[in-house]
């Protein structure tokens, strides 16, 4: 099956949600398609049935704001297809995608990649036991599962998160065994220095740090500073954890759960296979597609808004879909240029607002180096279980790229195709041959970016061929 | 490994996991079932036979892929339960399943 629409949104959290709303106002014909079962992303899962429930009060003012932007999305106009997998993109802009078996092709005048962020791939030793989870899983289970670990779980990592998910969890009445915060020392120096601007420009953000960590003290949760190294340890799940503190000595405990986060960074898969530019961001050391300030990629007519643009938060990812969205219907004719600058000027503003605390955030909640550059023994390819080591062998045999040592140790080559290892190999290459993460680059994305079955495949050539 | 909050009421749904009939509520996915499970894993990894529970959650570490309803390489984190379904925790390459 093939279609036409004037907009093709692929993702239904805060910034593709924001982006329909506007684009339907200008009277285009949108259609937004997401892999999950209902609106709202990752920031707001489940929360149409979640918000109003007394759970769903548990989790926060932030979580509760989802229930109005899912209901202005949902009245809007727009298609809506949940459960859609996407699973190739083109310049055209053209989409192939399936939803419950059923393949089709979407041609759209404009597309719009509105599909956020993932967790920064965590690497450590043992980080493939059943038991270790990342702390984004686990809030999606709350929220969407209503399910909590059945034992004190270990929290371990850096940034809001960690923080925002231990305070959830002890209001619904889980247990924490202890919340291991490896936020560098000198980070938190550094961070320190930009605090009272953040202070000054954000205080509701800053503010809320401060709240979950004195509601973790207060429920007597075990926490210690300066963690280094971990790894889990077991043979069919994890059993105990080892960690490194400040000192340098190492603790080792039973563990039966232990989630991990250390940050977020941009989606990119979708704007690699298609060939955008991308730029490296020194300050959240990760790569964003290069964008004009109207949000389209190198690509004409290929849009990307939300934390996919570059990690802003759930605010700023809403500001940029509705800036967007004015740009698109101006490029079909709804609006002129200048009619197009003027409606974007006050969304403007609210986003430079919106982003004043992320030079702190940015400071204090990079990754450190072990995560970039795991000890030897660590898996860091996932799928194909190829150690640090082995990618390092790699350098013996001149200055490799991702791409070639892809094709020398697999790595990168399974089914979740680098999306757990990009980053982990560019930086154990580029620390081995002097160079720098950004002249290295990344993997080529090829499609499918998703397992298809031969089925799915076939009933395209048939339908596109009818078309 | 989880479990489920006592309020957690919704919507029952039946499947099954390599044959073991498993309760479950209606909205919530297949991975977050298999973790509710004392063996909660999903997959054996392709090298090293090595047992892959859900990790992400989010559809981007593929160490949920389950055969569902027969066909293999699911990524269950992203699949909604449906009444009868059938899970097969999938032992090592789709094509050894
Ligand atoms: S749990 Fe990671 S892809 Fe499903």
């Amino acid at each position: 099956m093939s279609r036409n629409v004037d907009l093709l949104i692929i993702g239904a959290g805060p910034a593709g949600m924001s982006a329909a709303v506007t684009a339907r106002r200008h009277g285009l014909d949108v259609l937004v398609v997401d892999e999950q079962p209902a609106p709202g992303g990752q920031i707001w899962r489940n929360v149409e049935t979640m918000a109003a429930t007394a759970r769903g009060r548990l989790l926060g003012a932030a979580y509760a704001e989802g229930a109005g932007a899912v209901t202005r999305f949902r009245a809007s106009g727009a298609a809506y297809e949940p459960g859609t997998q996407v699973w190739q993109v083109e310049p055209g802009p053209r989409a192939y995608m399936t939803r419950q078996g059923a393949t089709s092709l979407v041609e759209a005048r404009c597309l719009l990649l509105a599909t956020g962020a993932q967790e920064r791939p965590v690497p450590f030793e043992g980080w493939t036991l059943p038991g270790v989870l990342t702390v984004g899983a686990a809030q999606i289970l709350l929220k969407s599962s209503g399910q909590i670990p059945d034992v004190p779980v270990w929290i371990a990592g850096n940034g809001p998160l960690p923080l925002l998910y231990a305070t959830q969890l002890l209001k619904v009445g889980g247990r924490i065994a202890g919340f291991l915060d490896t936020t560098p020392p000198d980070r938190r120096r550094a961070a320190s220095r930009m605090f009272p601007g953040a202070v000054l420009g954000a205080p509701g953000d800053i503010a809320k740090g401060l709240v979950w960590m004195a509601t973790l003290r207060r429920a007597g949760v075990k926490i210690v500073r300066g963690v280094t190294d971990i790894e889990a340890i077991g043979g069919q799940a994890i059993e105990r954890i080892r960690y490194r503190i400040a000192s340098g000595d190492d603790v080792t405990v039973p563990a039966q759960t232990l989630l991990v986060h250390e940050g977020i960074v941009p989606t990119i898969h979708p704007t690699l296979a298609l060939g955008c530019a991308h730029r490296w961001d020194a300050a959240q050391i990760c790569f964003a597609p290069q964008l004009d300030e109207w949000g389209e990629t190198s690509q004409q007519d290929i849009f990307v808004a939300g934390d996919g643009a570059g990690i802003g938060g759930a605010t700023a990812a809403g500001l940029r879909g509705e800036i967007v969205a004015i740009r698109i219907a101006a490029r079909l004719g709804r609006l002129s240029e200048g009619q197009a600058a003027a409606s974007a000027r006050p969304a403007r503003g609210k986003l430079r607002r919106a982003l004043i605390s992320r030079p702190f955030l940015d400071a204090l909640c990079g990754p450190r180096h072990a995560v970039l550059v795991p000890n030897d023994r660590t898996l860091a390819c996932r799928c194909e279980e190829v150690t640090v080591s082995e990618i390092r062998a790699q350098v013996a045999y001149g200055r490799p790229g991702p791409n070639q040592v892809k094709a020398f140790t697999r790595a990168g080559m399974g089914p979740c195709q680098g999306r757990q290892c990009a980053y982990t190999v560019a930086s154990i290459l580029a620390e081995a041959e002097g160079r720098a993460v950004p002249d290295l680059g990344l993997y080529r994305a090829r499609p499918p970016f998703k397992p298809l079955t031969i089925g799915e495949l076939a009933a395209l050539d048939e339908t596109s061929e009818a078309a | 490994m989880f479990r489920k909050l006592p309020d957690s009421t919704m919507k029952a749904v039946t499947l099954s996991i390599d044959g073991v009939r498993v309760e479950c509520a209606q909205g919530e996915t297949v991975a977050a079932v298999l973790l509710r499970q004392q063996e909660c894993w999903a997959r054996l990894s392709t090298v090293s036979q090595a047992p892959r529970a859900p990790y992400c959650m989010m559809g981007v570490c593929f160490d949920c892929l389950a055969i569902v309803d027969g066909v293999a390489s699911v990524q269950t984190c992203l699949t909604a339960v449906r009444d009868g379904m059938i899970i097969e925790r999938q032992r090592g390459r789709p094509e050894a399943a």
